[in-house]
């Protein structure tokens, strides 16, 4: 097994007087999908803005490709190489694709915009996840369907020659083929060796797609399974109940005892 | 509902039959190809169904009018009137560029216009009094004026906005130092003046976050009461300057004019081309090479029509010969193209169009939101003085109703006429060109017909209701499309 690309050590986050974040330890792997599930308010969301420096940590360690780092803010975690793709999409509908994929970080020559240059850019990018529902980059994001939107989205990610993806619900909002679309391209994500993080509540998508499952359960990493090695229903039992047979976080009589 | 879900799997079934894997370019295939006039044509055509419909119904209104009085008034179509229109409908086109800017964010600028007379006004007071502000307008007005450019420089230093900090610096050092009377300096004074104005509105809604519309309909009436103050109740502040009076009423001489057909026609398609012939150098897509010189040479066409219709003497008198492109063509053209130029061509322009699209994305995407919001309004406000300048020169004084009245609704009025949306991110500035062309007009025509001032009010105001439905409507139409 390769070495992890992103690894978080013991890492504590409190709103005020509500503890969300207990001791988590998780590691990305290159190459790999790693699902993150967890019932709503298990902290799946602060989690991940945690790792894009959103929310600052309060405690424990963030190490990217083995170096101890501090992410501050969402321009240090772009610098290193973490894009977050939000639930919410964020992308501006009057724009077109291209203007969408460097939004912020237009390529300029002498002071102006290199058009030409970033179309290129763009197409090759898109290509290289073989997307191929767009006709043209130059088609304005309002008249994208969904999954399109989706597609533009995580593309957008992969621009900037980022190691690390994190997704949060990429297909909540979309039908079934453009599920299908989604899942294909997050599958291809990680084939070009990025570390891939994807937040579902579907389980279906999840089994499919990961290699990973890490459990969320009350703000505690309740398990990270390898998803050949669980069943459906025992995923179910971590997210609702913290533990499934000897998986899981002990029980509380025990620990007491 | 599973005969839908059937036939979507079977699109993209069908799709991925089309386009093998042929390696990464093929993905794009309508991308690549260049496209052929018919489709080209088809691909427009299809836009506007889809409800981008941009400029297009200004144009065609604007064409309409043009029949409409040219039928009905015999002077309409004459030499005289055609430049008459241009300098008439020039101050409110260069406000209306202005305004432009506040409106792709989804913001509105009510105080453009009451600003615009207060940069006026401080334009006269200089020229009157030679310089001597501080006995044009009083010790404590000076005083608090002083006090406000400071302010203005102390705000856009605070949000990095290094443009507004300057203008209003000089502003501030012109009004301190009172330098004899010179019309370009007063010109520059009212710019710089109008800039720090947009930099105290644009931090009240940048950075402290009240809405536009409260903050500049607050500023509407404190400048309607700068203005008052500056002129005193009943006074006119009168222009006798030659320069200034030429802004509006001089013309460029045979020669000028058609340097600037030159220069305006030949820039454009050596731009046009340019751009044309690189994009199809790089296999990217691009209209067919006939469509885009065809472009030019209409519009060649008729910008040499227009040119030789504005340099034969027209005047109605054997004693004087008026001849020559207005000055106010140059000015309206250098503004278009610089503006547009930042529009399209720098990352700022693409940051406004993203802001006014989703404000959000933007912000995640790194852009300094509150900055962007900011720079507008110093921008609307700086062109506002530009356009007071043109509208004080060509009454030729500047009395307390300067700026005030109907300026500004005309000028958002001729903005939303030319296609630029009120919901924000949609708009260019040829839109505040065309939309004040036929504001301008219907103004000139109504009063060439002898209809009364009610009539044009009515017709204006029909007008603009009509273009605000078209814009409601077609963003619906976009809506539904997208689904």
């Amino acid at each position: 097994m390769s070495e992890p690309i992103l690894e978080l050590r013991g890492i504590n986050k409190s709103f005020g007087p509500v503890h969300v974040l207990h001791d988590i330890d998780l590691t990305v792997n290159p190459g790999e999908v790693t699902a993150l599930v967890g019932d709503n308010g298990a902290g799946k969301s602060t989690l991940v803005k945690c790792i894009a420096g959103i929310h600052p940590t309060d405690s424990g360690e963030v190490l990217f490709e083995g170096q101890p780092t501090h992410i501050k803010g969402p321009r240090d975690a772009a610098e290193l190489g973490i894009e977050v793709v939000y639930q919410d999409l964020a992308l501006a509908d009057n724009l077109d694709i291209v203007q969408n994929m460097f939004l912020g970080r237009e390529r300029t020559k002498g002071g102006l915009l290199d058009e030409t240059d970033m179309e290129q850019a763009a197409r090759k990018t898109l290509a290289s996840l073989s997307v191929r529902t767009v006709k043209s980059v130059r088609t304005q994001v309002s008249s994208l369907s969904g999954g399109q939107r989706q597609t533009v989205a995580i593309a957008k990610a992969v621009l900037w020659n980022s190691k690390v993806v994190l997704l949060d619900e990429p297909t909540a909002a979309l039908g079934v083929a453009q599920t299908r679309q989604v899942l294909d391209l997050v599958r291809r994500l990680a084939e070009q060796g990025l570390g891939v993080v994807l937040i579902s509540h579907n389980m279906n998508d999840v089994f499919e797609v990961a290699d990973k499952i890490a459990c969320l359960y009350l703000g505690r990493m309740a398990a990270v399974v390898g998803s050949k090695d669980v069943t459906h229903g025992q995923v179910v039992e971590l997210i609702t109940a913290g533990r499934s047979g000897d998986l899981g976080i002990a029980r509380p009589e025990a620990a007491t005892i | 509902m599973s005969s839908e879900e059937a036939s979507m799997t079977d699109t993209t079934e069908t799709q991925e039959q089309e386009t093998p894997q042929q390696g990464a370019i093929s993905d794009f295939g309508i991308d690549t190809t260049s496209q052929s006039t018919g489709e080209a044509v088809r691909d427009y055509w299809a836009r506007v169904r889809g409800g981008e419909l941009g400029s297009l119904p200004a144009l065609l209104g604007l064409i309409v009018l043009l029949i409409v009085f040219s039928t009905l008034s015999d002077t309409f179509f004459t030499l005289g009137n055609l430049a008459n229109l241009l300098q008439q409908g020039a101050s409110i086109t260069i406000i209306a560029m202005g305004l432009v800017f506040v409106l792709l964010l989804g913001e509105i600028d009510l105080s453009a216009g009451t600003a615009s007379g207060v940069t006026a006004s401080v334009m006269a007071l200089h020229l009157i009094h030679n310089g001597n502000l501080l006995g044009g307008m009083g010790d404590t007005v000076f005083y608090v004026f002083c006090g406000l450019l400071v302010l203005a420089i102390v705000l856009s230093a605070l949000m990095k906005i290094w443009a507004g900090t300057a203008l209003s610096a000089v502003a501030l050092i012109i009004a301190a130092v009172g330098i004899p009377a010179n019309a370009w300096l007063e010109m520059l004074l009212a710019v710089c003046v109008g800039a720090a104005i947009g930099c105290i509105t644009g931090f009240l809604v940048a950075r402290i976050g009240i809405p536009s519309f409260v903050v500049t309909l607050a500023l509407f009436l404190v400048w309607t009461g700068v203005v008052l103050q500056f002129i005193g109740q009943g006074g006119t502040l009168g222009l006798r300057d030659d320069t200034i009076f030429n802004v509006a009423n001089g013309n460029l001489n045979f020669t000028g004019s058609w340097a600037l057909f030159i220069i305006a026609v030949g820039g454009y398609a050596a731009v046009v081309l340019t751009r044309h012939f690189s994009r199809l150098r790089k296999g990217l897509v691009a209209q067919p090479t006939s469509l885009v010189l065809g472009k030019i040479i209409a519009l060649a066409i008729l910008a040499a029509v227009i040119t030789y219709a504005l340099s034969v003497n027209r005047s109605p008198s054997d004693l004087v010969v008026i001849e020559g492109v207005p000055y106010v063509v140059p000015l309206v053209l250098v503004l278009l193209v610089v503006g547009t130029f930042v529009l399209d061509r720098t990352s700022y322009g693409r940051h406004i169009y993203a802001v006014g699209g989703n404000k959000e994305a933007a912000r995640r995407a790194g852009i300094n939101v509150e900055r962007v919001r900011m720079s507008v309004f110093v921008i609307a406000s700086s062109l506002a003085a530009i356009g007071a300048i043109v509208y004080s020169s060509k009454v030729g004084s500047v009395d307390p109703n300067a700026g005030g009245g109907d300026v500004l609704l005309m000028s958002v009025g001729a903005a939303v006429i030319g296609g630029t949306s009120l919901f924000g991110g949609k708009g260019r500035l040829r839109d505040a060109v065309i939309g004040g062309a036929v504001l301008a007009i219907i103004r000139n025509g109504m009063g060439l017909l002898h209809q009364p001032a009610s009539v044009v009010f009515i017709v204006t105001g029909l007008v603009l209701l009509l273009a605000a439905s078209v814009d409601a409507l077609s963003r619906r139409r976009a809506a539904n499309a997208a689904r």
